[in-house]
């Protein structure tokens, strides 16, 4: 229904000014009310109005941008002489002293402290009063053995440019401690927004303002690491495959690069100096499949390749991508690889043929193998972390760990050994939290579970004394953490506990290992007779469609089963909860059954 | 002025104290049994650190003073004994 209201005006009344009268009130429209409509609403019996009487506020958050200071300091040398008083002549500083000398006030005011000061003199020379007392009782009975396991954070190192990028790699100085070597660099495929820095920075850990250098890689570096011998030299391996080194008292530009012919085909994701007499030999592998050695004088090829394919004939179509390397210099000739589809590759370096150079493979994981790492006191035992776990595996048994964490809810993206003790590990998760793990303590769980940041943690390191680690996240803020005193002290008799603990593991495996051998002889014997026998079924295999179809079959029965379960369950609830509630309830929920 | 010589003296000739340095309150220093360059720097810096030190103990406690600062370390034992215009530095070295 529509209103509208008309009235005419005379052309030649345009524009006249308003003349304003009274009137009495004319009656326009006039609309009845419609019965019939009432029967489309309900009377609402009672209505629930709420009603607040509060002062309206309105919520603001203001922050200033990031205020950049730099301390400095002026210390006095000379004190404050008159200005009339030039302090390099001697004799009118020897008049001003003499005449302060002479003062009464200065008299009685030095009589005064060096009476104090006498007391103290006299009371040194009487005992030694900072005298360690407890010398020797001091390792059994003060061991802060009850402290709970803590971490703090001490400093939090911020990417500086704008576009953040992901701390992909953590590695500390080799002397000293001071400084951390962060590498930084976008590892989503082609998400790299076009004014991403190509940066990495060398941060000293008392300053987190400002790195204390930069390094300037042609393209963002993946790996970062310092020289153990030579601490000036750090090698990065870069998003497109190269190899460059720096060295740190020439500048940020790389000494030198690997050319582009001979370098990995995808991201270089770990870089490892090698124990070798001129100390300038790296190995770097990569998700192409190839694992290179070089020499950092000569960058300009590899004096040494690797394909990793399982088959062992070379072939880089097959060849697994290498996400992580481990090399231990106590045993020079051996190195694993941990690769994009979940196997650990353990090689030889000292292989005649490129076939004998792959000795084993462990497999296990579920996804790419993000960190691997033998334990610093018993290399023959080394943790892998991936997917949504991190096992311990023994080098003799390639079926299976010897010991895993429960599958997490999220994705585990780095790890590594605690150096000092024997029986810690440490975790980071992709929802941000670092895990602390003392397999003595507790196998279940991590002794220490930390939340670091609200998003992804992508790298960790450890420090060598075992107290500081870094941590590096997906918006490139590092953390710097410290451990609390009882989880890098090395308690008594851990050596011989963990020893015997990787031990007890292996055995298990290996008892376990052999029944599934013979298991699978007792099998493949059974079905072989069974051929024989009837000769018609083709016990053979299944084809993929059958056995997805009995997957999925397998899948929903499993399903109708938990319902089942939890509807009882909840059955049980209703009827516990409620004593008092007769039995029909009981019933009722029953039917729901 | 014999007295305050007397007890400089006497200070002196305790065991292990290796110098005195009286320091007025602009950092001058007015006596000294050690050289010129080891006196200035330990007149600079002890200022410096007697005004720090003045100043926490009456940021805890406006009513607290310092009376008295020993600095151990390894190799001798630095005393202050601050007063409001002049302070009085011993350099000794305890007896272990």
């Amino acid at each position: 229904m529509e209103i509208v209201y008309v009235y005419t005006k005379k052309r030649s009344e345009f524009g006249r000014q308003c003349n304003f009268s009274d009137r009495p009130a004319e009656l326009h429209v006039d609309i009845l009310p419609d019965i019939s409509l009432a029967a489309n609403f309900t009377v609402r019996d009672p209505c629930n109005v709420t009603v607040q009487c509060a002062e309206e506020m309105s919520e603001h958050e203001v922050n200033t941008e990031r205020f950049e200071s730099e301390s400095r300091g002026i210390n006095h040398v000379e004190g404050g002489w008159p200005k009339d008083l030039n302090p390099e002549d001697m004799e009118v500083t020897i008049r001003y002293r003499k005449k302060v000398e002479k003062d009464e006030h200065y008299q009685n005011t030095i009589m005064q402290i060096a009476g104090l000061m006498e007391h103290c003199c006299k009371q040194n020379n009487a005992t030694d009063i900072y005298q360690e007392f407890f010398e020797e009782e001091d390792d059994e009975v003060v061991e802060e053995s009850e402290e709970q396991p803590s971490a703090k954070t001490i400093n939090v190192f911020r990417d500086p440019n704008e576009v953040k990028r992901t701390a992909t790699s953590l590695c500390w100085h080799p002397d000293g401690n001071h400084k951390l070597a962060v590498a930084y660099s976008s590892l989503e495929f082609q998400r790299a927004p076009n004014d991403m820095s190509f940066d990495s920075y060398i941060w000293d850990i008392e300053n987190p303002n400002k790195p204390e250098m930069t390094l300037k890689p042609v393209s963002p570096l993946v790996c970062l690491e310092y020289n153990p011998k030579d601490s000036h030299i750090l090698v990065g391996g870069s998003y497109n495959g190269q190899i460059a080194y720096w060295d740190t008292r020439k500048g940020s530009q790389p000494a030198e690069m690997s050319t582009i012919e001979h370098s990995h085909r995808d991201p270089v994701y770990k870089v490892i100096w090698l124990q070798s007499k001129t100390g300038t030999d790296i190995f770097s592998a990569s998700t192409d499949g190839q694992v290179l050695w070089w020499d950092i004088r000569k960058m300009s090829e590899p004096f040494e390749r690797l394909v990793l394919d399982p088959s062992k004939k070379g072939n880089l179509d097959n060849a697994l991508g290498a996400v992580s390397l481990e090399f231990e210099t106590t045993m020079p000739t051996k190195f694993m690889v941990g690769t994009e589809q979940g196997l650990v590759v353990s090689c030889n370096r000292k292989a005649k043929t490129p076939a004998e150079k792959i000795v084993c493979t462990y497999s296990g994981h579920h996804g790419p193998i993000y960190a691997l790492q033998r334990n610093p006191f018993f290399p023959k035992n080394f943790l892998t972390v991936a997917d949504w776990t991190a096992r311990i595996w023994s080098e003799d048994i390639k079926e299976s760990s010897i010991m895993w964490t429960k599958y997490h809810m999220a994705h585990l993206l780095d790890g590594c050994w605690s150096p000092v003790r024997p029986s810690v590990f440490f975790t980071v998760k992709m929802d941000g939290t670092l895990d602390v793990w003392d397999i003595l303590f507790k196998q279940n769980d991590p002794t220490l579970s930390l939340k670091v940041c609200d998003e992804a943690l992508c790298s960790i390191r450890v420090q060598d004394n075992g107290r500081f680690l870094g941590c590096g996240s997906q918006l490139g803020t590092t953390t710097l953490l410290e451990v609390s005193a009882g989880l890098c002290t090395l308690q008594k008799n851990e050596k011989a506990m963990v020893s015997e603990m990787f031990e007890r593991e292996t055995k298990r495996e290996k008892i376990l290992e052999a029944r599934h051998r013979e298991m699978r002889l007792k099998e493949r014997s059974r079905s072989e007779q069974s051929r024989e026998d009837e000769g018609k079924e083709a016990d053979g295999e299944e084809s993929t469609e059958e056995l997805v179809a009995r997957a999925e079959r397998e899948f929903f029965d499993i399903m109708e089963a938990e319902k089942k379960k939890e509807k009882i369950n909840k059955v049980y609830f209703v009827y516990t909860h409620d004593a008092l509630c007769s039995s029909v309830i009981g019933e009722e929920a029953f039917e729901l059954a | 002025m014999a007295e305050v010589e007397e007890t400089i003296k006497r200070i002196q000739s305790q065991k292990g104290v290796q110098g005195i340095i009286i320091v007025n309150a602009e950092g001058i220093p007015i006596k000294s049994t050690l050289d010129n360059s080891s006196t200035v720097q330990y007149a600079g810096n002890v200022h410096q650190l007697l005004l720090k030190a003045r100043g926490m103990v009456r940021d805890i406690d406006p009513q607290n003073d310092l009376t008295f600062l020993r600095v151990r370390s390894k190799k001798n034992e630095i005393m202050i004994a601050p007063d409001k215009d002049y302070f009085l530095i011993v350099i000794q070295n305890p007896t272990e």
